[in-house]
């Protein structure tokens, strides 16, 4: 009984028991399992391919990683996939974020005829797979002449309806209304309140949101191997052009690939957190 | 007069102002084509010929009667089996243990999301050369066990697993944090009524965790469905680039069928017929698996 007694005054003074040893071994595992193929990969690039046929694998970085990154910014357009990366990442974010504001403020906290059965179409959306219209969305850009340019890969991509249901979802709980009517009192119109009240209490939801759409922009590849070609790739399709073909040169392709991982793992270093917290509002409101 | 009549149609009709750009891109990029799939696929339509002769349901006839298209929808449910079930059960032990009292919650959860980050190209890439005959990783540890050399891209079951490798390794850190989120809406008290009970961790997960979280469980099978059945970098890149996934198709999924038709004959009535049955049969696919875990039951 005294344990007992002991045993619950210390869960109500502490809450849950700390893990022990094996919990935290197991994580490190994991953790381990969740990195080596990335070092794996900086290390390939950091080799030049003979050393790759040694027993054991090399599992130690040589000194051929500026080389070998050198050899794929002269041989491939590598700096031209980059930068186009960074434009339809950047374009299709800064869209996302708009539209999804403003369609999310209107869903969140103004009054329409038709409100309900227009957002249940919205969230509808998110569950069809995007592949199915592939084949006249490809029509459709070879008609208005948008195959091999960057507008037929950031197009399609401007809108989210995941993005629309974020912002309404963090807009509802975090946007008093309150607020919305003492705007109104004081004469603003509804983009006034929009601009003046909305836009500035939306921002940390819009920038976790922001993070989520560039990373898929950035990663983002079926679409854009459809339409665009390899003189004038994304840093995907630029990837996916040097790693086909029956002999892979390792070295190469794995430099390039760690060249094109880099901004990203900065992006999760710099802002693990938000992305974090990021994925699990949106999971629990899902 | 005239403000008060301003006002009115502000309040009543901006709103759909809104959400117009929303509607409007999406019925024109997203809605059209999908539709317009349906009515391309009753056709012979390639990109070459302007003359679209109207087959009726020819393309679904010819998809049905074509054993590769068979061999296609067995490889996508065999990856897309071994990929999700020991990920998914993964997800939940991690969340697990991610749940409790740690040291250094950030570091973990980062490092867990770190694959999710990669993107799924180059994690095709990283794979394939860890899978390499010669010299990968894999086959260097496994022979340490006396394991002989394994040509993984040569077999149906090998190919497979090492394709459902790659998806556990992106996914599961993923997976963890959706099913985290869940389990920390799950009141503490009652975790705390088990510990006094005598419950261990494992019972604690089984007899409470698991029952309360079954919506986001569902979820997160419904959504692994979908994206599972959609799978093409994978496949792809570890054939070398070639839409036939391996020289026997022995690891072509359904997209790299519907890809190696449209993108590479340019047969886009055939195409589109292959995406709708696509669609038809990731629906079914969700709903079993739907009516599968709703049996998760609190005991």
């Amino acid at each position: 009984m005294a344990t007992l007694t002991q045993t619950l005054v210390q869960v109500r003074r502490k809450g849950l028991p700390r893990p022990g040893r094996l919990t935290y071994l197991t994580l490190t595992a994991i953790a381990f399992f969740s990195a080596f193929p990335l070092y794996y990969s900086a290390v390939v690039g950091s080799l030049d391919n003979s050393a790759l046929g040694q027993v054991p694998p090399p599992f130690l970085p040589g000194g051929n990683l500026i080389g070998n990154i050198e050899r794929v910014f002269t041989t491939v357009p590598f700096a031209t996939a980059l930068i186009n990366s960074a434009i339809v990442a950047t374009s299709i974010t800064v869209s996302v974020m708009l539209l999804s504001t403003l369609a999310g403020f209107a869903f969140a906290k103004l009054r329409f005829r038709g409100r309900n059965g227009l957002y249940l179409a919205v969230v509808a959306t998110m569950m069809v797979p995007t592949q199915l219209g592939i084949i006249p969305l490809y029509m459709l850009m070879a008609d208005i002449g948008w195959i091999d340019t960057l507008y037929a890969v950031i197009a399609p991509n401007l809108v989210s309806a995941f993005g629309v249901f974020f912002m309404t979802q963090y807009l509802s709980a975090a946007l008093p209304t309150e607020l919305l009517e003492a705007g109104r009192v004081d004469g603003c119109t509804t983009f006034g309140l929009f601009w003046r009240v909305v836009l500035p209490l939306a921002r940390p939801a819009a920038a976790v949101l922001g993070m989520l759409t560039f990373m898929n922009a950035w990663n983002d590849f079926f679409w854009p191997l459809v339409v665009l070609t390899p003189e004038n790739p994304t840093v995907q399709v630029g990837l996916s052009a040097i790693s086909s073909g029956y002999s892979v040169d390792y070295s190469f392709t794995l430099a390039a690939t760690t060249v094109a991982t880099i901004p990203l793992l900065v992006v999760a270093m710099l802002f693990g957190k938000q992305i974090i917290q990021g994925i699990m509002q949106g999971a629990l409101k899902g | 007069m005239i403000r008060s009549w301003l006002y009115r149609a502000d309040v009543k009709a901006s709103p759909y102002a809104y959400v117009l750009p929303f509607f409007l891109l999406f019925a024109a990029l997203g809605a059209f084509p999908i539709l317009y799939t349906g009515w391309v696929s009753l056709h012979d339509w390639s990109l070459l010929e302007d003359q679209h002769t109207f087959l009726g349901l020819g393309n679904y006839a010819e998809l049905l009667g074509d054993s590769y298209f068979w061999n296609a929808l067995f490889n996508t449910v065999s990856i897309l089996i071994l990929s999700t079930v020991p990920q998914l059960l993964l997800a939940l032990l991690l969340a697990h243990v991610l749940n409790g009292r740690l040291r250094g919650q950030t570091f973990w959860r980062v490092s867990m999301l770190l694959p999710n980050i990669t993107s799924v190209v180059a994690v095709a890439i990283i794979f394939g050369q860890l899978f390499g005959r010669d010299y990968g990783v894999v086959n260097w540890f496994l022979g340490l066990f006396g394991v002989g050399q394994i040509d993984w891209a040569a077999g149906t079951a090998t190919s497979h697993i090492a394709i459902a490798t790659m998806v556990i390794w992106r996914w599961t850190g993923y997976n963890a944090l959706i099913y985290l989120a869940a389990m920390q809406a799950v009141p503490q008290s009652l975790h705390e009524a088990a510990i006094i009970d005598g419950a261990t961790s494992l019972q604690r997960l089984m007899k409470i965790t698991i029952p309360a979280i079954r919506p986001t469980i569902i979820f997160t099978v419904i959504v692994s469905t979908i994206g599972g059945m959609q799978m093409l970098a994978e496949p792809l890149l570890f054939g070398g680039g070639q839409p036939t996934g391996g020289n026997d198709h022995q690891f072509q999924t359904l997209t790299l069928y519907l890809f190696e038709a449209g993108f590479g004959r340019f047969d886009f009535g055939y195409a589109s017929a292959t995406a709708w049955l696509m669609f038809v049969v990731i629906v079914m696919a969700a709903g079993i698996n739907y009516l599968f875990v709703r049996r998760i039951r609190s005991s």
